[in-house]
């Protein structure tokens, strides 16, 4: 065998037929991206203008979204945030964050057979209203929370 | 490669709990370096959850979630032994699969 051939793949170290085998394609995500990276959407500078680019539309105010989130954040750069939905059929969870640089922070894709809960940390820039977005068999429901921000958390 | 992602997977009341830790820099784009140039964006854009071949979550992400960003979620069935896989994807187009058996 060509001593050349050896040394490329010898050069590729650990990382290099992985690479190589992902380069000719034979290494393919088993899930398909469910929804495109809405690049509107995530760019949106307010609520309204990410709830428009979403599709939401003037979403209904729902009690039946449930969400935890602290009355004062410690520290705007780790603020945990739940959220429940009750609505029947919801598909998917979304959190804004109206006073952030760009309000949209998550967008959860729920499945059947996945319950409609979802919890993570977000950042907060300074205090502000988050809001949790449902879309349930079609339409868009909308809940908020005023979370308190001492020190915040973009960094800037 | 990223660092690994810390997955736990939890059998109870007729569903799986899964928490996460995944490690990433989340890097808003928004701050600047010492010598006032803005350092470049570097965030999660899309997270998904595979359990027997079918996706029990799927996400897509800002830069507004926290640095080493944490997700927990929860789906009927799973048993004890059988795994979870979570994929992440950045805006970098950097991935990286971590899986882990329920327990």
């Amino acid at each position: 065998m060509d001593q050349s051939r050896r040394d490329v793949l010898r050069a590729g170290g650990g990382a290099g037929v992985f690479a190589l085998l992902a380069a000719a394609g034979m290494l393919q995500p088993e899930a398909a991206f469910a929804a495109e990276w809405n690049q509107k959407a995530f760019e949106a500078k307010n609520v309204k203008d990410a709830l428009d680019a979403l599709g939401a539309g003037t979403p209904i105010n729902s009690n039946d979204i449930v969400m935890s989130a602290p009355e004062i954040a410690e520290n705007g750069a780790v603020v945990p945030v739940g959220a429940v939905s009750k609505i029947p059929g919801t598909e998917s969870i979304s959190i804004l964050i109206a006073k952030n640089p760009t309000s949209l922070a998550a967008s959860f894709d729920i499945p059947s057979g996945t319950e409609a809960s979802v919890s993570t940390r977000v950042k907060l820039a300074e205090t502000t209203d988050v809001h949790v977005l449902v879309k349930a068999q079609g339409k868009y429901y909308i809940t908020k929370k005023e979370v308190k921000v001492t020190i915040g958390g973009c960094g800037g | 490669m990223a660092d690994p992602m810390r997955i736990r997977a939890t059998a109870k009341d007729g569903g799986i709990n899964v928490k996460i830790l995944m490690a990433h820099e989340m890097e808003t784009g928004q701050r600047k370096d010492s010598a006032g140039k803005p350092i470049p964006a570097h965030f999660i854009t899309h997270v998904s959850a595979m359990w027997q071949g079918k996706e029990v979550l799927s996400a897509n992400w800002g830069p507004a979630i926290a640095k080493n960003p944490f997700l927990e979620f929860n789906f009927k069935g799973g048993k004890k032994g059988e795994k979870i896989q979570v994929t992440w994807t950045d805006n970098k187009g950097e991935k990286r699969t971590d899986e882990a058996s329920i327990n």
